[in-house]
């Protein structure tokens, strides 16, 4: 047996074992009854030609590999980002577990999330009786100040009515009446994680903003100079909160942040376990309807919960997740706008060391083409940085993007000379990008985890900048936004471009006259 | 389990449809065949004139009390009745909450897994109006009812109901073994009924395999929560019944794939039989004081 356990062999060299070798051998000769290797490779082939991506695009009723998450994976990014608020999806286990795994594979952090549990009875008779008992279980189990309530799809397609249902629940003493437990409805099979993130951000926003689901009296807006920052579903909260906190402390300015799940996913290891862990407090959510504007720094995040606020009255102000200098520039002068604060001297000392070191490098990126996929908002704000550094994001593709979120990155691609040979792909998949990185290549791909798949296939190399990153450790802790971001991802895209001219220059002999110590 | 023959009864709501089967039902019980009744309607009214009870306690109510369909046993739910025909009712969740169609799939999946085929010859399911989802659609997925007896009348909405129940056959005939039977049009003594009726058997692909008069006797045995067959055995009402069931017993394997027809074509064939004028377009949507 290649396995002892004097000298266990991990996964990665067990199945190299001759021993496993033999035996995949024969599953393949005596059980597979595949088709001839040459007929495969003959469709593999096939799979990589124009003729094959016009077929592909052509596709209409089949998705493969979308690059988005469903609803509620955004409305627990939400429950997350409020203090001691427990979230608690109503639907199936297996769709939380999934929630919390997708969380913790990429903050390596455990995330606490509840289910309702619903089983075959409670799709057949309705979930109210898994509400009644699961709002109190979670309520006397796990003493959170909030519980934030969205929905799998299971509920939703048998039409659960989460208002009706949560009242009931507190009539019938599942948590105090005055225990607040707001609630979205997030239909897996509608959107994705970023309407999921709207829908439960806007549920919060409502409860408390608008009377508690008739248990209240709405709250009348005292408007003050306070700023209020909404900063969207982002992969890299870690890092980009606390970046972002930087900026405004540095601002001095009365500010909130509505939503921060930065602590939650970065808790100390020191004995002692934090279910919940900072957060925005009930308090600031309702101080923060008094606040002069909101500054919504992911627009396609917020598109429902931009217009909730916008109708109670106050000056909102949307941008694309902005990355690098004219993107943080913007974001720095809209909060100067607002406030009629300058700008710290050092903010612009870091916007000139972010330059200098964009010019240090620019040569190498220069012309360099990049696929990326991803989230709408950070699509564009790469889109400028990369742009910025003279670089060509030849293929921008967003499962979750719409003709209007295309529009808006065409225009981003008009304004620079070198956007002219790019182009936006809302609403495709990763089996279009696989279409396209044959037939149109590029240097680079910028995905998640998932684009190993394509890196392996295309040898496109893969640089991890977009959430989820589940094999590689702890880039959720650097920010992306600010100057200081902005250096982070030139760094990352500079990194794989030195990686892959060192792999292709490494044979000793052959190739090695450009191996260089200096680049 | 070979020789177990599937049907089940679908019709508009208020056709008459579980008086029809549990009458013919019950005559093939008097023919000697062993007969289970699922019936399929949140209403549980499938098995009343069997059992001459008001409402069978049905699988879900049960299930509801005990918490769970798995802390069921057989014998809570099946109920005997007239000959000895087992009675089970589906049943459904309070109107408003939850999914019915859920329910007639948990249902039916308890009845196979505990056994509730097992030594009879017929399995009848009576399902509710029209094939509102793929729960009601249940007992002609996955090779359940080989034949599909349609409870129509001459009266539109019944015909229109016949036709989009043959669309849901249609659905599953080609993955499945589903066929429908035939039409039974219970009679409503709307004009030129029986002609209809054939019509539509014919438009449809399949014949009217029974046109069942009416008569105030089915009323008087309802009252009394009975069949005709048990009610008044030797009247001529009963006679009906017996001739249908030996119609659907002799049915056996002659189902056909059902080819429905667009509501255009029903609406042409209500105006060739003259029930209903022909539309003058220029008076659609206008008031009586418009026009």
């Amino acid at each position: 047996m290649p396995q002892s356990a004097d000298k266990i062999l991990d996964h990665e060299h067990l199945f190299r074992e001759p021993e496993y070798q033999d035996l995949l051998k024969n599953k393949k000769e005596q059980f597979e009854y595949n088709h001839p290797d040459a007929k495969i490779q003959e469709i593999v082939e096939w799979t990589k030609t124009e003729d094959y991506k016009e077929k592909n695009f052509a596709r209409e009723a089949l998705t493969v590999n979308p690059a988005k998450a469903c609803q509620p994976l955004g409305a627990v990014y939400v429950a997350n980002g409020f203090h001691k608020t427990l979230s608690f999806v109503h639907g199936s286990q297996g769709c939380v577990a999934y929630y919390r795994s997708h969380f913790s594979r990429h903050f390596k952090e455990p995330t606490s999330c509840v289910s309702s549990s619903m089983t075959e009875d409670a799709a057949v008779f309705g979930g109210l009786n898994n509400m009644i008992d699961g709002l109190a279980n979670s309520y006397n189990l796990y003493k959170p100040d909030m519980i934030a309530v969205s929905t799998t799809c299971m509920a939703e397609v048998i039409g659960d009515d989460l208002n009706a249902f949560i009242k009931t629940s507190k009539d019938k003493g599942s948590v105090p009446m005055e225990f607040d437990v707001p609630f979205a409805h997030t239909p897996a099979f509608v959107g994705s994680h970023i309407t999921g993130y709207d829908n439960a951000l806007l549920g919060i926003l409502r409860h408390f903003w608008d009377g508690k689901a008739d248990t209240a009296p709405k709250l009348e807006r005292q408007p003050n100079d306070a700023i209020n920052f909404i900063f969207g579903f982002d992969g890299f909260v870690v890092g980009n909160m606390k970046e972002m906190k930087r900026i405004l402390d540095m601002f001095e300015i009365d500010y909130n942040i509505i939503c921060d799940p930065s602590e939650t996913w970065n808790t100390p290891t020191d004995g002692e376990f934090r279910m919940y862990e900072g957060g925005t407090t009930k308090e600031t959510v309702e101080r923060a309807l008094h606040s002069k504007a909101t500054v919504i720094f992911q627009e396609f995040c917020c598109e429902r919960t931009a217009k909730f606020i916008a109708d109670h009255g106050q000056e909102v102000v949307l941008l694309n997740s902005p990355i690098g200098v004219a993107g943080t520039d913007k974001f720095l002068m809209e909060i100067s706008r607002l406030t009629g604060k300058p700008i710290p001297a050092e903010l612009e000392k870091e916007r000139g060391q972010l330059v200098d070191a964009m010019a240090d490098s620019q040569a190498h990126l220069h012309g360099k083409r990049y696929a990326m996929y991803g989230d709408p908002d950070m699509m564009l704000g790469l889109t400028e940085f990369l742009l910025e550094l003279g670089a060509e994001p030849v293929h921008i593709l967003a499962t979750n993007g719409e003709k209007e979120w295309a529009a808006k990155v065409q225009q981003v691609l008009d304004a620079s000379p070198y956007g002219g040979g790019c182009k936006v792909y809302p609403k495709r998949d990763l089996w279009h990008m696989r279409s396209l990185l044959y037939t149109e290549p590029v240097d680079f791909l910028i995905g998640n985890t998932y684009g190993k798949y394509l890196e392996r296939d295309t040898g496109t190399p893969l640089i991890r900048m977009v959430f989820p990153i589940f094999d590689r450790h702890h880039y959720h802790r650097y920010p992306i936004w600010g100057y200081e971001g902005g250096l982070r991802v030139l760094v990352m895209l500079l990194d794989e471009f030195f990686e892959s001219i060192d792999t292709n220059t490494i044979v000793p002999g052959k190739t090695d006259y450009s191996y260089d110590i200096i680049r | 389990m070979s020789s177990l023959r599937q049907i089940a009864f679908y019709g508009k709501g208020g056709i008459g449809k579980s008086t029809t089967s549990q009458n013919t039902l019950a005559a093939l019980a008097e023919m000697g065949q062993k007969i289970l009744i699922v019936g399929c309607d949140p209403k549980a009214d499938s098995t009343r004139l069997i059992l001459h009870a008001k409402a069978q306690d049905t699988i879900l109510s049960l299930a509801a009390e005990a918490g769970s369909v798995e802390d069921l046993e057989l014998e809570d739910v099946m109920k005997i009745g007239f000959r000895d025909i087992r009675c089970v009712e589906s049943g459904g969740p309070e109107p408003g909450v939850g999914c019915a169609g859920r329910g007639v799939i948990t249902s039916i999946n308890f009845l196979e897994e505990n056994g509730a085929y097992e030594g009879v010859d017929y399995v009848s399911y009576d399902v509710l109006g029209d094939v509102v989802c793929g729960g009601f659609a249940m007992p002609i997925r996955e090779n359940k009812a080989q034949e599909i007896y349609i409870v129509m009348s001459g009266e539109m909405m019944a015909m229109y109901a016949a036709n989009n129940i043959s669309k849901g056959i249609l659905k599953y005939a080609n993955s499945g073994g589903v066929r429908l039977g035939g039409l039974v049009c219970n009679e409503r003594k709307t004009d030129k009924e029986l002609e209809l009726a054939e019509s539509l058997a014919k438009k449809l692909g399949t014949t009217l395999i029974h046109f069942v008069p009416r008569d105030n006797i089915v009323q008087h045995a309802e009252l009394r929560r009975m069949t005709v067959i048990e009610y008044a055995p030797d009247s001529a009402q009963a006679g009906q019944y017996r001739m249908l069931a030996e119609k659907v017993h002799a049915n056996k394997g002659q189902g056909i794939i059902p080819t429905p027809i667009t509501m255009d074509e029903l609406e042409d064939l209500l105006m060739e039989h003259g029930v209903m004028a022909q539309v003058d377009e220029s008076q659609v949507g206008k008031a009586a004081t418009a026009a």
